[in-house]
């Protein structure tokens, strides 16, 4: 794997790099190739002696050491009243000329069972000035207190790098996690359409059923009908013959003599055709995020972010009736089964898209979905591929456009490369698509240092008509 | 909320006596009240105090995470609050001995609160009660002024970590009053040094002189001192009485100054902003001394519910139940910082210090490890000594003086580093350094500290606002500056400017460079990163921010 990709980069290197994309690229060569397992390492059982190491001085509180009283947990029926009290609150904010405050932090809530469980916060940061607590100027974090036996340079306790440390980016795992709020992806995209307006999908021509009819020889009628069901009539006949006394005793003692049984018209049971309620599946969403090296920390993210919002809003817009499927990719492309795995795969390896529009084409040919639903396409990526001419990727992406309602790539830039444009732009832009295909491809770019407002105004984007 | 029963209020006096006995100095009044989970989920947004002004970002979900401390500098589920009479909060099922170790611990807290020189400012009025008629005020407003109101506590909270909490301290704490007279202050620190600019030798042959004299009768030396300086220096009484005329400059606050000099705010309409900027501020100032004494407090409360458990005759048979939890409060983790055990352990090696006489010249200067293992001048001082430690320091007084490496040594103590292991893909938890000074500074940075913003008042002109941000080696939070300045903004009526520096580059350390079909290089040691500073000028005008270097 690895001296392929080396081979791929040594050809690269020599049809000419500009030396920033050249280090990023060897960035992604030189690390990690390995997206690590699906499930997020929490469940590896922590080492005891590291129990305590994440607390400082101010996280202690008398009720918690004292009292063992945990901070208390509110109950969602006391957030949600105040949510759209907050919002509405916000859009005021807008109309006397400051910014909004309120986000609707940390919203993805990945569980193992149930894919589109998403946890809306609303949540808000007062601003000061205060020192960057990130900021170090040591590459290593800082220090803690320990106390203890043990050597100067001896290893006391290790503990597993979470997944979604480094790809995933969960934001927010573990903490606060009891305050959260739950709500459906239904109320979000709710809120998103409502409180943030963005567009309501219209309806091309006539008005869509949300539910269609077939027509099977499902119900059972006994007298008349389409097909005689012999078993269902065999054994009416039976009991009908027991009520009658026909049928008496131990069927072991005597014989049982069919040839006395008495046969009513209405002991036949027919199968007969009825009309079945069959609700269709209106949106196939495929979401593809690209999981290569250079998509370690805010870029993924975003990406991710993104893409449970687009869910929640297309759940509210086909009334619940959207599936998605998960597509990863680096330089190849897999399908993962649900959002969890979509959600915590760290970053690792180069990039290859067309790989990941292949697999969408392969899927979606496959399982022939092009005809029974309408399919969107949404690929957050950071615009790197070293497929560099997209060459692979264009006519796959042309594929895909054939069918899809909409196609949404996110784009987002890292700041170091913000002057010139990334790769996936630069061909998607020269392909023309953009123009000749402007009612399906939508393509947005953002910063690397966006926010939730930024977000959502990228979903616009994507989206609008 | 309801008050404890008389049952149990009744050991709660038992034990004030028993404190009281100790030494430990409170109010004979306290309030102590059951809380139920509802009860707290009201009470934590609003710092546990009950009668806080309302405020919409109570009920919202707050960003947490890396760096809350410093935007909330208050403990949000204190189990007492400062107030006369102290209040505090407890479980309704707690037995009655583990009440008896929180009232310890409750009482050890109110102790330090009414005796630490840091809440001085806290100690002449009822904060619970000046809290609900700001409450009133806040509400009486909001129902005339609507949502302008929320802006206006929006943006004055922006600068609360700004506020002159050391300004106030030293205004409450005046210096007493020197014996020797104003007139040779001035003469010897400002009229020899900033005035004539004497050499050294010249100085201390002043000084020398001046001894000199008063070994005479003194009650004639600072004359016949003086007569000999009006000699030599004829201009010198003219220059002290000008001096003496200057007023004392004081130093105003980010609030402060704003409230009196602001142009906006002087305008009949907008006085109503003055009262809410006057409550906001008051507030940061009340809650400054809580997150500045942790350690302390902490170390404090759990030496004195400790000591005074063990020989309540009371709770007989319940050591066992004490030692379990008493551990799990104060035992030292293996990995990590409880202040409630940090503390304690402070307390105890101190105690030990005073009663063995180890505070000492005498002592320190020994360098021999015999010497000072057996070292006892059986002094017994160790309870007054902690007593003054209590009533005078704070936590970076307290550990910078006295965290050395006995105590590290003998409490194990060491600074845990985190690295990554990238082959195995794990945190490797190691013992750093086991020396005083690199636990000192590792506990010390991860202490309470707001960056230092000033007015600069040469730079203030044409009515813009210019803050100096005196640069300590970090920068502040990028994210937070536009609205926090858009807040400051607001409340002068006129542009603001922001002076601070920031990051221009940093120069990761070298990579080796790879070889192909080789691993790929482990991670060194860690190395200071290069990085290029660089002084850049924020300005908030009309609502827009721009940035330019300087």
């Amino acid at each position: 794997m690895k001296r392929e990709l080396q081979k791929r980069f040594d050809a690269l290197l020599q049809a000419g790099l500009d030396p920033q994309r050249a280090a990023r690229l060897r960035r992604e060569l030189m690390g990690p190739q390995d997206h690590g397992d699906p499930v997020p390492a929490q469940e590896t059982p922590v080492d005891p002696t590291l129990a305590l190491a994440d607390l400082g001085i101010y996280d202690y509180h008398d009720l918690l050491a004292l009292q063992d009283n945990p901070e208390p947990k509110a109950s969602y029926a006391n957030r949600i009243r105040s949510i759209d009290e907050l919002l509405e609150r916000d859009k005021l904010r807008a109309k006397d000329g400051f910014p909004r405050k309120i986000r609707l932090g940390r919203m993805i809530k990945p569980g193992k069972t149930g894919q589109g469980k998403v946890v809306v916060v609303p949540s808000t940061t007062e601003e000061k000035f205060i020192h960057d607590p990130n900021f170090s100027e040591e590459e290593e974090e800082q220090g803690a207190g320990g106390s203890g036996q043990g050597e100067e340079g001896e290893v006391i306790g290790e503990q597993p790098v979470r997944p979604e440390q480094q790809g995933g980016g969960g934001p927010g795992q573990g903490e606060g996690g009891e305050h959260e709020m739950e709500s459906s992806a239904y109320d979000l995209g709710k809120i998103l359409t409502e409180q943030f307006e963005l567009p309501n999908l219209k309806d091309k021509g006539k008005k869509r059923s949300l539910t269609r009819y077939t027509y099977d020889l499902t119900d059972k009628n006994p007298g008349f009908g389409q097909v005689l069901d012999k078993k269902a009539t065999l054994r009416r006949i039976v009991e009908t013959n027991i009520s009658l006394g026909n049928i008496a005793g131990q069927p072991a003692e005597r014989s049982i003599d069919p040839s006395t049984f008495l046969i009513s018209p209405q002991d036949k049971i027919y199968r007969i055709l009825s009309r079945e309620k069959d609700y269709e599946s209106q949106a196939m969403v495929f979401f593809v995020r690209d999981y290569s090296g250079s998509m370690a920390g805010k870029c993924t993210e975003l990406v991710v972010a993104q893409h449970v919002l687009i869910y929640s809003w297309l759940s509210y817009q086909y009334a619940n009736q959207v599936e998605s499927r998960f597509v990863l990719h680096d330089t190849s492309a897999k399908e993962v089964p649900d959002f969890a795995a979509y959600y915590n795969l760290k970053v690792a390896g180069g990039t290859q898209v067309s790989s990941a529009y292949r697999l969408v084409n392969e899927i979606v040919e496959t399982e022939s979905l092009a005809n029974d639903y309408n399919i969107y396409v949404f690929h957050g990526t950071d615009g790197d591929d070293w497929d560099t001419e997209g060459k692979e990727a264009i006519p796959e992406l042309k594929k895909i456009l054939a069918y899809a309602s909409r196609v949404g790539i996110t784009v987002v830039q890292h700041g170091s490369t913000s002057t010139t444009k990334s790769e996936v732009e630069r061909y998607v832009a020269k392909s023309d698509l953009l123009e000749s295909a402007s009612t399906t491809l939508r393509m947005d770019v953002m910063q690397e240092d966006s926010d939730e407002s930024r977000i959502i105004e990228g979903i616009r984007n994507l989206i609008s008509e | 909320m309801e008050l404890i029963d008389q049952h149990t209020k009744r050991i709660m006096e038992g034990c004030k006596q028993r404190a009281w006995d100790q030494g430990l100095r409170f109010e004979d009044e306290s309030l102590e009240y059951i809380v139920t989970n509802r009860d707290l989920l009201e009470l934590s947004p609003k710092i546990m105090i009950p009668t806080l002004y309302d405020y919409w970002v109570h009920d919202v979900e707050v960003m947490k995470g890396k760096g809350k401390y410093e935007l909330y500098p208050s403990n949000p589920y204190e189990t007492v609050i400062n107030t006369r009479p102290a209040i505090s909060f407890y479980n309704d099922n707690n037995p009655d001995w583990l009440n008896v170790m929180i009232f310890y611990h409750v009482l050890g807290h109110i102790d330090f609160f009414q005796n630490n020189l840091y809440f001085r400012h806290t100690w002449d009025y009822d904060f619970a009660g000046e809290a609900l008629s700001d409450k009133r005020v806040i509400a009486k407003l909001r129902s005339e002024k609507g949502r302008w109101v929320d802006y206006v506590i929006e943006f004055a909270r922006g600068i609360d970590n700004l506020v002159g909490y050391f300004g106030e301290l030293s205004r409450l704490n005046p210096p007493p009053p020197l014996s020797h007279s104003k007139r040779v202050d001035y003469y010897f620190d400002i009229f020899l040094q900033q005035i004539k600019h004497v050499n050294t030798s010249n100085y201390i042959k002043e000084i020398e002189r001046f001894n000199q004299c008063q070994l005479g009768d003194e009650a004639l030396c600072e004359d016949a001192f003086f007569s000999e300086v009006d000699r030599r220096h004829p201009e010198f009484n003219a220059l002290y009485r000008k001096h003496i005329e200057k007023k004392p400059k004081v130093r105003l606050d980010l609030y402060q100054f704003i409230v009196e000099n602001s142009d906006f705010l002087a305008k009949e309409e907008n006085q109503w902003i003055l009262s809410i900027l006057h409550v906001i501020r008051k507030t940061a100032l009340f809650f400054q001394p809580q997150i500045r004494t942790k350690i302390m407090n902490e170390g404090w409360a759990s030496y004195w519910h400790e000591t005074l458990f063990l020989s309540d005759n009371r709770i007989n048979g319940h050591e066992v139940d004490f030692a379990r939890v008493n551990a799990g409060v104060t035992a030292m983790p293996r990995v990590g910082l409880n202040p409630y055990a940090l503390g304690m352990r402070m307390f105890y090696f101190l105690e030990e210090m005073g009663d063995k006489g180890k505070y000492s010249y005498d002592f320190q200067r020994n360098q021999d490890i015999r010497v000072r293992k057996d070292y006892d001048r059986k002094l017994n001082a160790g309870k007054a000594f902690i007593f003054d430690i209590r009533e005078n320091l704070s936590d970076f007084t307290f550990l910078n003086t006295f965290l050395d490496q006995d105590f590290v040594t003998k409490n194990d103590l060491f600074v845990a580093g985190k690295r990554l292991n990238e082959e195995r893909m794990v945190w490797e938890y190691y013992v750093k350094s086991r020396k005083a000074a690199d636990y000192r500074k590792m506990i010390l940075e991860s202490l309470y500290h707001p960056p230092h913003i000033e007015i600069d008042h040469t730079k203030s002109n044409n009515g813009v606002l210019y803050l100096t941000h005196h640069f300590e080696g970090k920068p502040l939070l990028k994210e937070f500056i536009p609205n926090t300045m858009l807040g400051i903004e607001f409340l002068w009526g006129a542009p603001v400017k922001l002076e601070t520096t920031e990051v221009v580059s940093r120069v990761a350390p070298p990579s080796r460079p790879s070889i192909p079909g080789l691993p790929a290089p482990t991670t060194d040691r860690p190395r200071k990163r290069e990085i290029k500073w660089q002084r850049v000028v924020y300005t908030m005008e009309d609502r827009q921010l721009t940035k330019e270097k300087l």
